[in-house]
């Protein structure tokens, strides 16, 4: 009997240091630090009540200019473990102003998503960006929304409206849930939430940031619904002139439930998807540690490389992550820019945001905000 | 909801049984292999993952 208690007190300890884990990963706060240009901080239940208390009653925030103009709204956390998504937008939130138009912006987009981790994938529980002010620690998150949340998945999804079949897990995918459904699930209802903000705020443009492994052919691209496909042309010919190669993909009508296909053809919006490299999603890769995901360094995916099986070169160099950041955030300028360059009376200006080099030479830390010596009343917690 | 709770009612129920075959068991490597076993439902039960 002794010998059973002793087992047992060791099964409940490792159960006990696991789940702390589990439950300090889950309920991780992290701080965003306003930017004086964020006028109002929105809970997404202000455009749809039912989402009201949920997990996903994500924060908006939103930036104002001085002159009217367009509306734009950039999401991050769509897939919360591509994390320079939520980074880029963390940027955003911390760093920049608006001086014409309104810019709305989404750090997590699936916040469920952000709070679990992938099942078997020995993924890092949070991953911490070096500051001067010592780091600040993030939820590493996984593609999907947690099953915590929302349960149970079915045997096939059913995509809504158009009822094209899709794998079951990705009724828990927010870029396969769009444009939601008021009585849907948890993540079609945060879908239908976001579409409910377009259509209100009259968002001209939507972005929705994402990262990709490189075994996937859609890579270092700007995927445009067919509104958006002179503007995401144009934008990619400008940033592979001066700064970084970008391709353009047309958003395919037989794909159905991702942002750039269903809120194009939803609502009044354009809408493109940005994707950088990111070595952490590919299957092939060694070791899953918080190292890998920031470093983008892997040497079975570099061997992958060199027997021609990725769709984006890698080195030993790898693709780290203020890299990825840094593509996002000169993709979102150079877009706005040739968005209001050719529509004058919509025109959406933003300033304050580091381009890609300058991600590069100083760091994604260099543009978090140290909470410590914020103002309280001028910090939101995701 | 209602498969939700069932659900956890067979979750419970399996950790039950596997507290139970500890108890019976007589070799130390298969209450080990039980303890191990038994954790994820734990888990499960405490909604922590």
């Amino acid at each position: 009997m002794i010998r059973k208690i002793v087992i047992l007190s060791l099964g409940a300890l490792l159960a006990a240091l696991a789940g702390g884990s589990f439950h300090r990963s889950r309920h991780l706060r992290e701080p965003v630090v306003l930017s004086s240009g964020v006028t109002q901080v929105k809970k997404l239940s202000a455009y749809f009540s039912k989402l009201k208390g949920t997990t996903n009653d994500a924060n908006v925030y939103v930036l104002e200019g001085a002159e009217p103009g367009g509306g734009v709204l950039i999401l991050g956390g769509s897939h919360p473990e591509e994390p320079a998504t939520r980074l880029t937008a963390w940027i955003l939130a911390e760093q920049s102003a608006v001086a014409k138009g309104k810019v709305f912006v989404v750090l997590s987009a699936n916040r469920s998503g952000t709070t679990v981790t992938r099942p078997s994938g020995a993924y890092p529980p949070d991953f911490t960006i070096p500051t001067s002010w010592g780091g600040q620690k993030f939820r590493m998150g996984d593609r999907w929304s947690n099953p915590l949340d929302q349960w149970p998945d079915p045997e096939v999804y059913i995509h809504y409206p158009t009822r094209q079949n899709l794998a079951y897990v990705d009724i828990r995918n927010l870029n396969r849930c769009w444009p939601g459904r008021a009585n849907g699930t948890l993540t079609e209802r945060t879908t239908y939430a976001l579409t409910e903000l377009i259509r209100t705020e009259k968002i001209d443009l939507v972005i929705d940031l994402h990262e990709a492994e490189l075994q996937y052919p859609v890579i270092s691209t700007i995927v445009a619904h067919q509104k958006g496909q002179d503007l995401a042309a144009m934008a990619s010919m400008v940033i592979s002139g001066d700064e970084f190669k970008i391709g353009v993909d047309n958003s395919p009508p037989a794909l159905r439930g991702l942002s750039h296909r269903e809120i194009g053809d939803h609502t009044d919006a354009i809408s493109l998807l940005f994707e950088t490299p990111e070595p952490f999603l590919d299957a092939t890769r060694g070791r899953t540690d918080a190292g890998l995901l920031l470093e983008g360094k892997d040497d079975f995916v570099v061997k992958a490389g060199q027997h021609g099986l990725l769709f984006e070169k890698i080195d030993e160099k790898g693709w780290p992550i203020d890299v990825r950041v840094g593509r996002h955030c000169s993709t979102i300028l150079t877009v706005l820019d040739v968005w209001s360059e050719d529509h004058p009376d919509r025109a959406v200006t933003l300033r304050n945001v580091p381009r890609y080099a300058e991600v590069i030479a100083k760091g994604t830390g260099a543009f978090l905000r140290d909470p410590a010596k914020a103002d309280p009343k001028s910090i939101s917690y995701e | 909801m209602v498969i939700t709770i069932l659900y956890y009612l067979l979750v419970a129920t399996a950790a039950g049984l596997m507290v139970w075959n500890l108890l019976k068991s007589r070799k130390w490597q298969e209450e080990v292999l039980y303890v191990i076993v038994l954790i994820p439902f734990l888990l499960r039960l405490l909604r922590l993952k």
